[in-house]
């Protein structure tokens, strides 16, 4: 099989899908949760079915009803989301909707304040840059620094996809999707580390051979490595994802996305780099 | 023999690291620390204002926290922390809370009591308190009331207010709030009591806050995380029941890919996991969901390293080695892959670890320990086992080692 042979074209589908998810987050951007809008959300469960207006109407007593989006969530399950509240209003008005509805049990309630989701957004993007950093210096050391270019391709390429599938989906970002977007980072650059070390190995027994036939030969040797190692890490995560509720569910479709990103992205996009790369050299030499 | 005794030194240190895991993880539902979004309550981060008196700083701070701690005590929960954050935050963990809104809101009160004479000047302050009780009281009709006990100096200063007031009206605020405006009919020293609460609820509550003091600067609540029990029940058995099933499946697929070999994987997987348990009891550490996300996940990164090691074993084996030969080249081959692959996903989980707070570190300690621990297992444990197959000859040919020279 020749995957270095397919490259333009395996990048060409990459771009585009990359080129839709910046249209959409540029159009329609994320749909950020209050971890960086600042806000509350208050889930509550009832015994009896509670229609969303007797909430909005209970809202109307504290002068939130305009500020709220009052949703039902599952069996008699309501969630409100409605501007940051100080804890006397959180107590009043969970007073209120207990002493309506006897049988209503608080399931949940957060409350972010507008400065929190500032802090949170800027140490995200410290995170990742630090990262991103930190993930070149060690692949320079270990391999080269074009190995290094290569690899920060993969990870930009996974987490750009990520982001705009949840852009497009119009899924909510919170604080469990950053984790959720560094792990997809520590991922995409596991996976593509070990093909790397494969190829590293090649070119330090075979000089005669091209870079491209040998990266071809590494990718093929560990495709199996990927495809098994990608089914081992995504039965967890669909275990989870239908399993474990909804409160981790947006975290699990990120990682979902991501892997299977991660995956795609050491075979078609940080190897086809490396021989990019290679070639404009060879080019410049020729000249 | 020499060999022999290295093997034996192995197996001895390994079986000693599952003892101490074990050792740790008992009793199993007391061993680990469950994450107030698993077992229930409510984490507030408090934030202290200046205001035009006072100006928020160290000791305005610690004055609030230990203010914090003793209303915390007084409510009679268990477990509670009250914990500095940078400059001018405090954040409280109260797990298994009952009403975690109204823990919150007792928490943040500021409480200054303030009594006024008609004039408008603030004749005496919540200072001069030494108990507080909330009752039902009242001369004619029964209502909910404070009474409270005045300290020496207060009982003099109170019985000089009241003698040069009498037949006017004493106000007394709570934060800025008219609780109740009485006429003084005589001199009153060492106790009196407060009316205007709503409820005898209400009312113990506010003598709890009297008894606690009042917070020296205002403080602000900037972040609130509260789960009820119930959520985090289904949440601890919905996340379990998905662990064990990703769990199965994984060993499913493992034992169908790389028969034998996969088996042993199989089984460094159940050593790995008493591992990462045992460490994360150890370290005291508490699990969160995300937490349990980060496991499950490292997981199947744990079997990444078998399936790295298998797969190098297959490839050493097809260019034509023995098998013994082979599986020692696919081990020492694949270390390095492990490493370079594991350090850079390290790298990563401890800048997470770093820079985030609350439940990503949580995430991101649990990955690093799940990390840490794969390779552990991958490289000593499951290397010992498959050497244990080879000596006994298990196996009578390659087949059961899923090997072909194909």
């Amino acid at each position: 099989m020749d995957i270095i042979g397919m490259r333009r074209k395996m990048l060409g589908v990459s771009l585009a899908i990359i080129i839709i998810g910046l249209i959409s987050l540029a159009t329609q951007g994320l749909n950020l949760g209050i971890d960086f809008t600042g806000g509350t959300i208050m889930d509550f469960a009832f015994e009896e079915v509670v229609e969303v207006e007797d909430i909005r109407s209970i809202m109307a007593e504290f002068d939130l009803d305009q500020r709220s989006v009052i949703q039902e969530v599952g069996d008699n399950e309501i969630s409100i989301r409605t501007d940051d509240l100080n804890p006397d209003q959180l107590v009043d008005i969970q007073g209120r909707i207990e002493e309506e509805f006897p049988s209503a049990e608080m399931l949940r309630t957060d409350v972010v304040g507008p400065t929190i989701g500032e802090e949170l957004k800027s140490s995200a993007l410290w995170a990742l840059l630090v990262a991103a950093i930190a993930i070149v210096g060690y692949i320079s050391y270990r391999f080269e620094f074009r190995f290094a270019i290569g690899a920060l391709g993969a990870l930009f390429h996974d987490v750009l996809i990520t982001l705009g599938i949840f852009s497009i989906l119009g899924l909510e970002v919170d604080v469990a999707f950053i984790a959720a977007l560094l792990t997809i980072v520590g991922y995409s650059i596991n996976d593509t580390i070990v093909i790397y070390d494969r190829i590293r190995e090649k070119v330090r027994f075979s000089k005669k051979e091209p870079f491209a036939q040998l990266a071809n030969a590494a990718i093929l040797d560990t495709l199996q490595r990927s495809i098994n190692t990608s089914i081992t890490t995504l039965l967890p995560i669909l275990a989870i994802l239908f399993l474990g509720g909804t409160t981790i569910q947006n975290f699990m479709i990120a990682l979902l996305i991501g892997m299977l990103a991660g995956t795609y992205s050491s075979i078609f996009v940080a190897s086809p780099i490396l021989v990019e790369w290679d070639e404009k050299k060879a080019m410049k030499r020729n000249i | 023999m020499d060999w022999k005794k290295k093997r034996m030194t192995k197996l001895f240190s390994v079986l000693i690291l599952l003892g101490v895991a074990v050792f740790f993880l008992y009793p199993l539902d007391e061993s680990i620390n469950l994450g107030l979004d698993l077992q229930g309550g409510t984490q507030v981060v408090l934030e202290a204002r200046d205001t035009d008196a006072v100006q928020v700083d160290d000791d305005a701070v610690r004055r609030a926290m230990s203010v914090i701690q003793t209303r915390v005590d007084e409510m009679g929960l268990a477990e509670p922390i009250v914990q500095r954050q940078g400059e001018r935050r405090i954040m409280v963990s109260l797990p298994g809370v009952e009403d975690p809104n109204q823990a919150v809101q007792t928490i943040g009160q500021t409480a200054q009591l303030q009594f006024k004479d008609e004039d408008g000047n603030i004749v005496m302050t919540g200072e001069a308190l030494s108990d507080a009780r909330g009752a039902y009281g009242g001369d004619v009709v029964q209502r909910p009331v404070i009474q409270f006990e005045l300290t020496r100096e207060g009982s003099r200063q109170f019985g000089q207010i009241t003698r040069e007031n009498i037949g006017r009206r004493i106000s007394i605020y709570l934060d800025d709030e008219l609780l109740t405006s009485p006429t003084v009919q005589s001199e009153i020293r060492g106790e009196g009591q407060i009316t205007g609460f709503e409820s005898l609820e209400e009312a113990q509550r506010v003598a709890l806050l009297l008894r606690a003091g009042a917070l020296p600067v205002p403080v602000e609540m900037i972040e609130n995380r509260t789960v009820g029990p119930t959520l985090g029940a289904i949440a601890i058995d919905r996340s379990l029941k998905a662990g064990l099933i990703g769990l199965s499946l994984v060993i499913v697929f493992m034992i169908f890919m790389y028969k034998l070999p996969g088996l042993v994987a199989a089984i460094s997987l159940a050593f790995y996991s008493v591992l990462v348990l045992g460490i994360l009891a150890g370290l005291n550490a508490t699990l969160t969901l995300p937490g349990i996300g980060g496991l499950i996940l490292s997981i199947g990164m744990a079997v990444d390293a078998n399936v790295i090691i298998f797969e190098r074993i297959k490839y050493e084996y097809r260019a034509g080695k023995t098998l013994k030969a082979a599986v020692d080249a696919g081990f020492k081959r694949a270390f390095t892959t492990i490493l370079d692959a594991n350090i850079t996903t390290l790298i990563t989980a401890s800048i997470l670890a770093y820079f985030g707070t609350g439940m990503i570190r949580g995430f991101a300690i649990t990955l690093s320990i799940g990390i840490i621990a794969s390779m552990f297992t991958a490289i000593i444990v499951t290397r010992m086992i498959i050497n244990f197959v080879l000596d006994k000859n298990i196996m009578a040919g390659d087949k059961i080692f899923g090997l072909s020279r194909g």
